[in-house]
């Protein structure tokens, strides 16, 4: 016997949560006890004086699962609002990487070179290497360390997505 | 300025405020202060268990016979670790529940302390919601809040965790206002646009079908009372879930009986056969659809649901209306009169039905030499529908021969584990329905070994003369696990047979009851009116046919039109596929 999987899609989350102890203990658990997927999960208080947490979840499942996981994050207790971004349709997605490279000579002149198409800024120099601060869509930093690989790339650390709809109304 | 009392005194306040007059507990270290103030303050009677998980249980049984929450008191650690199989159990059947539980002291937490467990941690996935209360100013608050959600929406039980130096410290304590929560808002009302949708959808189907479950019950008398009247000036044909038995009158002409894997032919083909289904307050559960691909395959299919997520999560519906099923279908049928839409002609559809019917899928081969276990279920049933029993059971196959024997003509009488499925839940349910229905008679219908998962309970019963009955199916099997064998395994008995059974009835003497044995069919009436005439506690310890199993069946994997209706049909072994289901 084989265990079967369907098709997925990729999809970009939007929830606002109150930000209190557990609420993303709450979350990942929930992902985790229904076997959906987390691809890039962001969270960071948004300044409101009600105290609340805006949370961007990357996942990927089929239709229905994501259909359902947007119901079970809106039947959570603290959660206050849950936008499907990409079925929504229109929006921004933005991830921050910094991205550490290795290197002397023509590899060092390269990486600056490749640094200024991808406008990346040099947030640290030594003798020997960079580090770079790119920030962008996940294919574009995708492809940026996938660049520096070929100079000399020694770690990444990457911030995860956020998101936001396009237009002047608040989601 | 009110004046400051402890944290043990505001949760006592607090109970009292939410009219809580009965709890389920169990004391140990971290609760001692409140149990201390409860056994200053008099208000609250508190029942002792003997294992926090009866606590748990008694709680749901008090909440699902009474419509009012359940609320347990257990200690840190093992207490709380103790009480989850039944949080569990209360949150797969939307049973409204508050759990407190005792902590270490606050500056204790973290530090693997003398019966520390990350209560709210292990509590987080099988909670409606949970606290951890680092403060006794937001005790009060708290304990309403969590009643708030506990019993709103879909219900579900709410863990409050209290550690000890916050039950000590004081704070004034004000009873809060109506609870406006910030994020957790349900729909209780349904959308009109969709509710005048499906009233037109029913108003067009010929073989339409009322598809009912537990939510009705958690909707209250006033959402069964409404089932009536839709199926009345609808004429469609009803049948329930598990949960949802005695929503609508086994009576009733219109009552097709359970539908799922033990439900019965006309409820399975009249659901597979149905131009519409109109699920309401179910969920499509495994149990109910069979295999998915075959589900009912020439529908249009309404759910009424106050959840969500429950909505197109197994099957995908064509209408789904999100709100209170007992509101909702108030709505559909104002909206039903005000167009003033007349009953379909459904002749042919209950024509249909009663070539169903004339399967008699619930007869089952009769024994002059052994007692049936169906015959002792219909024997109950006969002995005690006058008195309108309240009836709990264990898990196992006593249980689905309960809900096919027994009949129930109104709600809140029918308590089973339903979605956890847990040995052990009957009978403290039963002790939990008898307290909040003393006069009432309460039945647990009960299996040899599910009996045994918690069985200490006895002493609980006797030490608060309640007059509980446990009538133990015996056959010396887990019945079901070797019904399972013999369809799935070629009959290989794997760790099914119930070896070294106590005598019941000594063990019901020795806690001070009444044991009763019924050996053969000829005892089977005197010895249920014994159990009956007695007026104290009575465990009856009916011996039945060892082998019978539990028709008709959908086997795992099969369709709603595969049943097995005997045990002529019951192959040896099963494919991978149908195993990996079960």
């Amino acid at each position: 016997m084989h265990i079967k999987e369907g098709q997925h899609e990729r999809h970009t989350l939007s929830v606002t949560v109150t930000n209190e102890p557990g609420v993303l203990a709450r979350i990942a658990g929930m992902f985790t006890a229904r076997g959906y997927n987390i691809e890039s999960l962001t969270v960071a208080d948004i300044g409101d004086h009600d105290a609340i947490s805006r949370i961007t979840i990357v996942t990927a499942g089929t239709p229905a699962v994501i259909e359902q996981v947007v119901a079970q994050l809106d039947r959570m207790v603290p959660v206050h609002d849950v936008t499907d971004l990409t079925l929504l349709g229109d929006h921004v997605e933005r991830e921050l990487a910094l991205v550490k490279v290795r290197g002397s000579g023509d590899h060092r002149i390269e990486a600056l070179r490749l640094a200024d198409v991808f406008r990346a800024n040099v947030v640290d120099t030594t003798i020997s290497s960079f580090v770079f601060e790119v920030t962008g869509n996940s294919t574009k930093i995708d492809r940026f360390i996938e660049l520096m690989s070929e100079i000399g790339l020694v770690e990444v650390a990457r911030a995860g997505v956020v998101a936001m709809a396009r237009g002047a109304e608040k989601v | 300025m009110p004046k400051e009392i402890s944290g043990a005194n505001i949760l006592v306040e607090a109970l009292v405020d939410l009219g809580v007059d009965t709890i389920f507990g169990y004391p140990g270290g971290a609760v001692l202060p409140i149990y201390d103030a409860l056994f200053i303050d008099k208000r609250i009677k508190h029942i002792l268990v003997r294992h926090e998980q009866a606590a748990t249980h008694a709680a749901e049984g008090y909440a699902r016979s009474t419509g009012k929450p359940g609320v347990v008191l257990v200690t840190s650690g093992p207490g709380a670790t103790n009480a989850v199989t039944g949080i569990t159990d209360a949150l797969m059947d939307s049973i409204p529940m508050i759990v407190i539980t005792g902590q270490v002291a606050t500056h204790l937490i973290g530090s693997d302390a003398f019966q520390e467990a990350d209560t709210v941690g292990i509590t987080r996935h099988c909670t409606k919601h949970n606290y951890l209360v680092k403060s006794p100013e937001k005790l009060g608050d708290i304990v309403h809040e969590a009643f708030h959600i506990a019993t709103s929406g879909r219900p579900g039980p709410v863990v409050i965790d209290i550690p000890k130096d916050v039950q000590v410290a004081t704070a004034s304590y004000r009873k809060p206002g109506k609870i406006e929560h910030k994020s957790y808002k349900p729909q209780v009302k349904g959308d009109i646009a969709l509710i005048e949708a499906a009233v037109e959808m029913l108003a067009a189907a010929e073989r339409p079908i009322l598809y009912t479950g537990g939510g009705i019950i958690n909707g209250g008398p006033a959402a069964s009372q409404i089932l009536r009247e839709l199926a009345r000036i609808t004429g469609a044909p009803v049948t329930s879930t598990l949960m949802g038995l005695g929503a609508f009158p086994a009576s009733s002409d219109q009552w097709l009986g359970m539908l799922g894997m033990h439900g019965t032919y006309e409820a399975n083909w009249a659901m597979n056969q149905a131009d519409l289904i109109v699920n309401l307050g179910a969920r499509f559960d495994d149990r109910v659809t069979g295999r998915l691909d075959a589900f009912s395959p020439k529908s249009k299919k309404i759910h009424v649901d106050i959840d969500r997520s429950s909505i197109n999560k197994i099957v995908q519906v064509d209408l789904g209306i999100v709100g209170d099923v007992g509101r909702v279908m108030e709505d559909i049928v104002k909206i039903w009169k005000a167009r003033a839409h007349q009953k379909q002609d459904l002749s042919g559809w209950w024509a249909k039905i009663d070539g169903w019917r004339a399967k008699k899928s619930l007869d089952f081969p009769a024994s002059k030499t052994e007692i049936m276990p169906q015959a002792a279920i219909e024997a109950l049933y006969r002995a005690t529908r006058a008195r309108d029993p309240i009836i709990t059971t264990e898990v196992g196959q006593h249980q689905m021969w309960a809900a096919q024997y027994f009949h129930f003509e109104g709600p809140n009488k029918w308590l089973t584990s339903g979605g956890l499925g847990t040995m052990g839940y009957g009978f403290p349910a039963a002790i939990g329905a008898q307290l909040g229905n003393p006069n009432a008679l309460v039945i647990d219908i009960a299996g040899d070994a599910s009996i045994q998962m918690n069985i200490q309970e006895l002493g609980t019963a006797t030490q608060y003369r309640l007059p509980v009955k446990i009538f133990i199916l015996n056959n010396e099997y887990m019945g079901m696990v070797r019904q399972w064998q013999e369809l799935t395994y070629a009959s290989r008995y794997s760790e099914s047979y119930s070896d070294s059974l106590p005598d019941f009835v000594k063990l019901a003497e020795a806690y001070g009851w009444k044991g009763i044995r019924i050996e053969g069919p000829d005892d089977l009436e005197a010895g249920i009116q014994a159990m009956l005439d007695h007026d104290g506690p009575v465990m009856v310890d009916c011996c039945v046919a060892k082998l019978s199993n539990c028709f008709p069946m959908i086997p795992s994997g099969a369709a709603h039109t595969d049943m097995i209706l005997s045990d002529h049909k019951v192959s040896g072994e099963m494919s991978d596929e149908a195993k990996a289901l079960v």
